[in-house]
């Protein structure tokens, strides 16, 4: 048959162009201009060796820490072997359950008042490097006493960490954790 | 959440929308180029190669096709192609490029994602980045990306030719159509794009995936296996654990511009990772994410215009985007609301703000509201949050949109065909109502048409009833539920709208990889697929034939606005009465729950 042997042969072709040839010069040119971006965005401590990447979250729970997002990858938090969300909906119990816990460990450090909502619920991706500038902000007294520091100098880290949306009106503003504790172990 | 923030959200959904139409015109008026065989400025480049691929493969590219040969050679051409992806998955332990060692998939799973690709579904059972070796990733996956999306173009360009020509035997050739999609379309704005994406982040590289320190170590209790994997206990029949430290965090590397950018360009949506694009290297920034969005809307938002430019009145193409508009702006505006409403349930505990389980923090509501309308207005899939965590009530939206048989903006291609499906259905019904023939773009509309038209629209949902029933009454389909009660339906119901419509999100809490649930959505992903694209290509074959009948004054306009309304209210009034019951019984259900605070 004409049709089969037509369609095999371009089938080939169209695979070595979309699959290899797309992808490789993608490569080349992606490492050649943005060699950084496009081999995880790692960021470096003092010393030379990685430190993690900018774009993935890490966990935290030491009190001399700002703590990110709950995070619900598989095993261990933050695992990025294993990316996704909690996938528990809206009137599970077992939401309802884990949330409480979660604000009742905020209330036990100290925290007055209501708890923002990205600080007790997962992220999609179960690596979200972020928290909002709100999250980030109920969390000072906690570290500035854990770390005997005054809470203004905690405070001025977190403005000078504050990302605001991008071009003015694209995303929501928001705080890196790995970067702002980095920051704070050089205080 | 302070009304400045709402009101940004507001300014970023607004701009989004006025960035799409005002791309519409160009980008439909460029893609008729490409389809009615002239050249185009991309020529120098790609020109050779095109004519190089009609050389190798033997393609005559004058030689039209009827509407028989096309079908024919479309579906010969998803063969081939559904053949070598079940070979690659199962073998893939064998292929190169693989430095995780990973495995092959079961026959299953392999079935089940080489019928999602093929299908320009990208339903994913399987987990990117502990499951697919760069190899699958490339040759199978990204692969497809281009090749099912081409698929769907060069089939709606075919059925417009249907209803443009006049007294015709020949639709196109679909070589030539699928060849000129990929060289002219898909693969130029995919390279641009992707070079766009790694400057913001996204990953892309052939490394071994890289270890790094982590700055705080951490613990985990792990249950006690012993030797057959069974789980230890003590006397009192305690869970024995161990206690593990985690000192390292493993940072997934690979090509993942590259597929990102077909991803979204073709309606695609099959993510390289598990998260897809919640993940931050996938998408990395807010830009990202507007990117994302616009890209996945563009190409369905799109071929309107192409239609318009193409049957020899733009304004009929306009006429189609409105309708489609008109439904999105709707189902955002539902979402927003409904998510920054928030849960009750959860702000009973003392916690402020929108419902955040599932979203990401640089999206913010905005961002993330827009995507999930977008990716399932469109074919699309791939998700920036967790739908299973949306509010009940904001992810009936997205189901809805997936429910209406994928026609606002839909996917490459299957999404125009289709509506244009739902146009023929209008103009019948009110032909009928006012006692006149019915015509489309001066084609009679006659028992064929409707009869194609039909299984167009009416297949994908009664493959959801039919799966969904007996996935409720069987324990293989039960027991895949990860939320109990109403949700648990919603779960179901999700997936199989999802696969038959060939959309690919999910309410992920689902265990879908089990032989159950990957035989049983192959099937309905396949007829979701190829009994529409085959019943259009079977009208068109009809269209062409026909003779133009000049309007006259008993001619219902289709170009008007009581014709974009009608058109409107059919999509909704179809998809209302096949599937209230089933809403009623899952979403709806669970926000009174939800708002009764049981």
């Amino acid at each position: 048959m004409k049709e089969i042997k037509t369609g095999i042969l371009l089938f080939v072709a169209l695979s070595l162009l979309t699959g290899i040839l797309y992808p490789a010069a993608v490569t080349v040119l992606a490492q050649a201009i943005f060699p950084k971006q496009s081999s995880g965005s790692l960021i470096y401590k003092v010393d030379g060796t990685p430190a993690g990447s900018a774009l993935i979250g890490q966990p935290f729970s030491e009190p001399k820490y700002f703590w990110p997002r709950p995070s619900a990858t598989a095993v261990f938090p933050y695992n990025p072997l294993a990316s996704g969300g909690s996938n528990i909906g809206p009137t599970n119990n077992d939401l309802i359950t884990k949330i409480s816990d979660r604000v009742k460990s905020f209330q036990d450090t100290g925290i007055q008042g209501q708890v923002p909502a990205d600080l007790v619920t997962a992220s999609g991706s179960g690596l979200d490097p972020h928290i909002s500038l709100e999250a980030a902000l109920v969390q000072i007294p906690r570290i500035a006493k854990a770390r005997r520091v005054p809470e203004e100098k905690v405070r001025s880290l977190v403005q000078a960490h504050f990302e605001d949306r991008q071009l003015g009106f694209l995303g929501a503003p928001r705080v890196n954790v790995l970067k702002l504790n980095l920051a704070l172990e050089k205080l | 959440m302070q009304n400045s923030e709402v009101f940004l959200d507001i300014f970023q959904i607004l701009i989004l929308l006025i960035t799409l139409t005002l791309l519409t015109k160009p980008m439909g008026g460029y893609m008729s180029r490409v389809y009615q065989g002239e050249r185009t400025f991309l020529a120098p480049v790609f020109g050779l190669l095109e004519k190089l691929f009609y050389r190798i493969s033997g393609i005559t590219p004058d030689a039209e096709m009827n509407w028989k040969q096309y079908a024919f050679t479309m579906l010969i051409f998803n063969f081939i192609g559904l053949a070598v992806m079940f070979a690659i998955l199962m073998l893939q332990g064998y292929l190169p490029l693989n430095p995780q060692k990973l495995p092959g998939f079961s026959w299953d799973l392999a079935f089940n994602t080489a019928v999602s690709f093929v299908t320009n579904t990208n339903w994913q059972n399987y987990s990117g980045e502990s499951s697919a070796s760069y190899f699958s990733q490339l040759m199978v996956l990204m692969v497809h990306q281009f090749l099912s999306a081409a698929t769907g173009m060069a089939i709606v360009v075919s059925f417009i030719r249907g209803l443009a020509r006049r007294t015709a035997e020949t639709i196109g050739n679909f070589w030539v159509d699928l060849t000129r999609t990929v060289l002219y379309i898909l693969l130029p704005i995919s390279i641009i794009v992707a070079l766009v994406l790694v400057s913001q982040g996204v990953i892309q590289n052939f490394s071994p995936y890289k270890n790094v320190q982590l700055l705080e170590a951490i613990s985990y209790e792990k249950p006690k296996l012993d030797i057959n994997g069974n789980p230890l206990k003590d006397a009192s029949g305690k869970q024995l654990t161990e206690k593990i430290i985690v000192k390292e965090q493993t940072l997934p590397m690979g090509p993942v511009a590259s597929q990102e950018a077909i991803k979204e360009l073709g309606t695609n949506g099959g993510g390289f990772f598990n998260a897809n694009s919640s993940h931050p290297y996938e998408n990395p920034t807010p830009f990202t994410n507007f990117l994302e969005i616009l890209l996945l809307l563009l190409i369905p938002a799109a071929l309107t215009n192409t239609f318009g430019r193409m049957a020899g009145n733009t304004r009929q193409g306009w006429a189609i985007y409105t309708a489609m508009l008109l439904i999105f702006v709707l189902a955002v505006g539902a979402l927003y609301l409904a998510e920054y409403s928030g849960n009750p349930l959860v702000q009973k505990l003392g916690v402020h703000g929108p419902n955040m389980e599932g979203k990401e923090v640089r999206f913010g509501l905005g961002g993330s509201v827009l995507f999930s309308a977008s990716t399932t207005a469109t074919s699309c899939g791939a998700v920036n949050n967790m739908h299973d965590s949306l509010t009940p009530l904001g992810g009936m939206v997205p189901m809805v949109l997936i429910l209406l048989s994928e026609v606002v903006f839909g996917g490459v291609g299957s999404g125009l065909y289709t509506m244009l499906a739902f146009a023929i259905i209008a103009v019948f019904a009110a032909g009928l109502m006012i006692g006149r023939t019915p015509e489309y773009l001066g084609k009679k509309i006659e028992v064929m048409e409707m009869w194609m038209s039909v299984i167009t629209i009416l297949t994908s949902g009664v493959f959801v009833l039919i799966f969904v029933s007996i996935a409720l009454l069987v324990p293989a389909g039960v027991s895949s539920m990860s939320n109990p009660g109403p949700h648990g339906l919603s779960e179901v119901l999700y997936a199989f709208a999802s696969m038959s419509n060939n959309n690919g999100s999910a309410f992920a809490g689902l265990n879908g990889n089990t032989i159950f649930y990957n035989l049983t959505g192959s099937l309905a992903m396949l007829a979701g697929r190829f009994a529409p694209a085959v019943a259009v290509l079977a009208m068109a074959g009809s269209l062409v034939k026909k003779k133009y009948v000049p309007p006259s004054l008993g001619t219902l306009p289709t170009d008007q606005l009581p014709f974009i309304i009608w058109l409107v209210s059919v999509v909704l009034i179809v998809g209302a009465l096949t599937f209230f019951p089933a809403l009623a019984l899952g979403p709806i259900v669970e926000q009174m729950i939800m708002q009764g605070g049981v």
